[in-house]
């Protein structure tokens, strides 16, 4: 390995430094490598197993790697959902001395998943719906912020599961920029990207054979601009009523919340005469759910699974009768007693399987399938064990699916062996 | 097709007290290839986002043929993006991928095979129209991804930087494949580039811009032989002019210990004691004695044939360094003293306040 190897990082994985820098990574030995990425990349990505997780490892030039980089680092500090940025090699050379180029070193999302990897067989009307739902508040939340992606699409996305729904990842920032606020004109154009990448991508499963019959391709990409629309306008729209009205003022921010976001800033302004209120949210914060949650319970979950988490909270208050219990007091209590033994009754062999919370929803999910089969309210240790049994035990370990990153690629290309159907390995 | 125009467009950001672009005049001509050029920062992606309607035109307008679209949303102002990370996809066959566009937009299937055939034709993909991209070369499907774009059919191609993640052997061969088929389709092409080489080699015309104002436009030739600045004279030619602060004597201008002979024309121009003078590198003669100017050679670059002496002099007092071209074999060392003169009637003179252009004609260079 080259003596000049430079390394840019927050903290250095001492594991990063034995891999096989002085070779190109499509010449990587197998034992190094976690999985094969199938397909065709725009660069060469492979991933690699470090001391207890996986990295991806992206080949480009050292220039677009900082710039990469940085900008994931930017997006994180900005609590946008990404992936985690570990650090950037440039200076690698070759055994004989021939320049390399860089990389970037990106940390995989546990328990995220690519869209081709959602479905066993082919990809139904629901599940196309929920992502492209779920891309499209990861749309607003990146251009609230003035991020224009420039490539959106199902590719450049990572989808962890979430309470039935999905939450979307940023996989890809190269084509990014970060603005002091984005244009109307560079919205549209994201959206309108958006738009023709996931009927591309949809158009390609079809082709495949991997699409439900009852789908259109067109509809479905067509869903994001509909989202999209509706939660920008709730998120930064402008609304005008009669002083009389100020009831509005929380009608708004209660609709917001349930839609996930908390308002840090609200601009309100009366007219000269005072007749006329009008109000406008400044700064939105997405994860009211999630942020409640960690706050009275110390766990981390995705907003939805947050909110059905919060909602057993609420149910368990008023079963035992403790709304007159400070929350906290309260939710501590459910925390040991309810969420912590379901969680501790999975076998360790069945923990890769799903997130906790997810495990926990699908649960709640299972009890009240049962119960309404047998006609009886089922306990949760006896939905637990059938849940385990029937459910669990036969779904895929998810902890670390990494295939396939993507399902298309971009000129020019590098191309990798893809002899294997990635399905092979999920 | 048509025709683009810039009237006094200006794009000033929020907060800021300078214009990213100030009032921008310029005519695209239906049909051309023209390359906004300049470093960083000069304002020429902003430019080209105000055309794609991706930023807003603060003031004037612009116009795609006869059309004002200063307010018109980016999708309906017939515009691609071309090279926008385009995707390809590994099920669908090459004609699919380049016309599944069309099918998003409602274009009958008649017409879209059409457009896709036409389309294969000027890029010599008819042959590979039902093949997977897998079976493409590099290539090959770098064409289909321009397919894309060209079966829109839109009255403007644009492009920022569209070779910049391309290797260097890649980015030269993609060079003249975008310049030929942009000169096949005819379709009128806005092109922005940081790089002086891609905008000569490229456009029909080069504009360049600096600190959000555009310097001068014209064909490669205008701006190689006759820079309307010393900041175009800098920026367009590799290695760059030699450009320097010089005396108005009689008869010329003193280079070192000689006396360069300009017209009278040029220097007339000008009140001043001093120009700043401009002599391109393959316009400067070495030699190892004789009146000139005094170089040490620093370090020789042999490219073959020729080479390139890069060295230094002083000028008041002030380190000055000078590139000159030499052969590619019998040249100077590193280290060695020379004295250098420039090729007579090859000097381009500036003045030395203002920056602007004293020649009346163009200096053709040897």
């Amino acid at each position: 390995m080259s003596g000049s190897l430079n390394i840019t990082a927050a903290t250095v994985d001492p594991g990063l430094l034995d891999l096989p820098w002085a070779l190109p990574l499509e010449l990587w030995p197998e034992e190094t490598i976690a999985a094969l990425p199938k397909g065709i990349s725009r660069h060469v990505v492979r991933f690699v197993n470090l001391s207890g997780y996986v990295v991806a490892i992206k080949e480009t030039s050292a220039e677009l790697a900082k710039r990469e980089y940085d900008m994931l680092r930017t997006l994180q500090r900005l609590d946008i959902p990404c992936v985690d940025p570990v650090a950037v090699i440039t200076n690698r050379t070759s055994a004989t001395g021939e320049p390399l180029e860089s990389v970037l070193v990106t940390r995989h999302l546990r328990f995220s998943l690519p869209y081709r990897a959602i479905y066993s067989q082919s990809l139904r009307p629901e599940t196309a719906t929920r992502l492209v739902d779920a891309l499209a508040v990861l749309l607003v939340r990146l251009h609230v912020v003035g991020f224009f992606w420039g490539d959106v699409s199902l590719s450049n996305t990572l989808f962890r599961r979430d309470a039935g729904a999905f939450a979307a990842y940023l996989v890809d920032a190269e084509t990014g920029q970060l603005y002091d606020g984005l244009s109307n004109g560079q919205r549209e154009n994201d959206l309108e990207i958006a738009r023709v990448n996931i009927a591309g991508e949809l158009l390609d499963l079809q082709a495949g054979g991997r699409l439900d019959e009852d789908i259109d391709p067109v509809a479905i990409s067509d869903g994001i601009v509909e989202k999209y629309r509706s939660l920008w306008k709730e998120l930064t729209g402008t609304e005008v009523f009669d002083s009389s009205e100020r009831w509005r003022i929380n009608q708004r921010v209660e609709r917001l919340n349930e839609l996930g976001f908390d308002i840090e800033e609200l601009a309100i302004r009366t007219d000269e005469t005072g007749t006329q209120v009008r109000i406008q949210p400044k700064v939105v914060d997405a994860g009211h759910h999630s942020r409640r949650l960690l706050r009275l319970t110390g766990l981390d979950a995705q907003e939805n699974q947050a909110r059905r988490l919060l909602n057993d909270l609420d149910a368990y208050r008023l079963a035992f009768d403790k709304q007159d219990v400070d929350e906290e007091v309260v939710a501590h209590e459910w925390t040991a007693r309810v969420f912590e033994p379901v969680i501790r009754a999975i076998p360790k062999e069945l923990r890769g399987k799903l997130e906790p919370a997810e495990i926990f929803h699908q649960l709640l999910e299972h009890r009240w399938y049962l119960s309404q089969d047998s006609g009886r309210d089922v306990p949760l240790a006896e939905a637990m064990t059938s849940y385990i049994d029937t459910v669990l035990r036969h779904r895929r370990d998810e902890a670390t699916i990494i295939n396939p990153p993507t399902g298309t690629f971009t000129a020019p290309v590098d191309v990798l062996d893809d002899e294997d159907d990635w399905r092979s390995k999920v | 097709m048509a025709s683009v125009t810039f009237d006094k467009a200006t794009r000033l950001y929020p907060g800021s007290t300078r214009a990213a672009v100030d009032q921008i005049d310029l005519e695209v001509a239906d049909g051309e290839f023209l390359v906004l050029v300049g470093p960083s920062g000069c304002g020429k992606s902003t430019t080209l986002r105000m055309l794609a309607g991706l930023e807003e035109v603060n003031d004037g307008r612009i116009l795609i043929g006869d059309r004002d679209v200063t307010d018109v949303p980016p999708k309906d102002r017939d515009i691609a993006m071309v090279f926008q990370n385009y995707a390809l996809y590994p099920h669908m066959t090459v004609a699919e991928n380049m016309g599944f566009a069309l099918k998003i937009a409602g274009v009958n299937k008649e017409e879209r095979a059409a457009r896709v055939l036409e389309a294969a034709k000027l890029l010599d993909l008819e042959p590979y129209l039902s093949r997977k991209p897998k079976a493409l070369s590099g290539g090959q499907r770098q064409r289909v991804a321009m397919g894309r774009a060209i079966v829109r059919q839109p009255q403007v191609f644009l492009m920022d930087e569209p070779l910049s993640n391309l290797d260097a052997k890649l980015r030269v061969q993609t060079r003249t494949q975008i310049a030929s088929l942009q000169r096949r389709l005819g379709v009128t092409t806005v092109y922005v580039t940081h790089d002086q080489t891609e905008a000569l080699t490229m456009g029909d015309r080069i504009a360049v811009l600096k600190d959000g104002v555009l310097q001068q436009v014209g064909t490669p030739r205008d701006l190689y032989e006759a820079p309307k600045n010393v900041f175009v004279a800098g920026f367009i030619g590799s290695p760059a002019m030699n450009l320097f602060d010089a005396d108005i004597v009689d008869g010329g201008l003193k280079f070192g210990t000689a006396t360069a002979k300009v017209d009278r024309d040029t220097l007339g121009a000008t009140s001043a004691k001093k120009v700043t003078i401009g002599v391109r590198p393959e316009d400067v003669k070495v030699a190892t004695s004789g009146q000139g100017l005094p170089v040490e050679v620093d370090v020789v670059e042999e490219l073959g044939a020729d080479g390139y002496l890069y060295g230094h002099t002083e000028i008041d007092g002030n380190r000055v360094d000078i590139v000159a071209r030499v052969d590619g074999r019998n040249h100077p060392n590193a280290g060695d003293k020379v004295v250098i003169t420039p090729e007579p009637n090859h000097i381009h003179a500036f003045d030395s306040e203002s920056g602007e252009r004293l020649n009346k004609k163009a200096v053709v260079a040897s």
